[in-house]
């Protein structure tokens, strides 16, 4: 476990925005998770999605991880965000666009 | 792995006994649900930390064996 909490620990280093997704971005493989897709296409936020169904470790890893015990997961900077219902939330509320705007993370939501 | 739509109840009624529950079945198929839970239990509580203790409740079927839950957890309005 150790080893899949520093691939976590290194992608949310090095990336902004990262979202632990079923499928990609292109084909997201469940409902839950395209509609997070969705909402950061809308506000065109760049990110990462990493596909937790290439590897068990990983979709398993990332459930201990954050200690959530659902995918999609959304990070801002290193920080669990939510999963779908939140970030719909947030997105509905424009709290979510005050958070990137917060962060310094371009987008196009107002 | 499913769950039907009175034990999920069950479970959110122990937890949280002042919680007003609305559950909606989506799929007829006992593993497709809307929850909205209204609690004082939520007060001063982030958005994650709301939707974690109602995982907590659920008892570790959250993800196993309830896949599909979209929740919504409220505080109830001061009237």
């Amino acid at each position: 476990m150790s080893q899949i909490f520093e691939e976590i620990r290194n992608d949310l280093a090095s990336n902004d925005v990262v979202l632990y997704m079923k499928g990609n971005e292109t084909m997201p493989m469940c409902g839950f998770s395209s509609a997070v897709v969705q909402i950061l296409k809308t506000l065109s936020v760049a990110f990462k999605a990493i596909d937790v169904m290439k590897s068990e470790e990983l979709r398993e890893g990332i459930k201990t991880f954050t200690n959530w015990p659902t995918i999609p997961q959304l990070y801002i900077k290193g920080e669990f965000i939510g999963g779908c219902d939140i970030v719909r939330e947030m997105y509905q509320d424009g709290e979510l666009q005050a958070l990137l705007e917060a962060k310094g993370i371009p987008h196009t939501g107002k | 792995m499913a769950m039907p739509q009175e034990q999920l109840r069950e479970y959110l009624v122990n937890a949280f006994p002042d919680a007003v529950i609305q559950i909606k079945e989506l799929a007829g198929d006992n593993d497709h649900y809307v929850a909205t839970v209204t609690s004082r239990a939520f007060i001063g509580k982030t958005r994650i930390e709301q939707h974690k203790m109602v995982y907590d409740a659920l008892d570790g079927h959250m993800g196993t064996r309830l896949h599909a839950l979209s929740l919504k957890t409220k505080v109830p309005s001061e009237e």
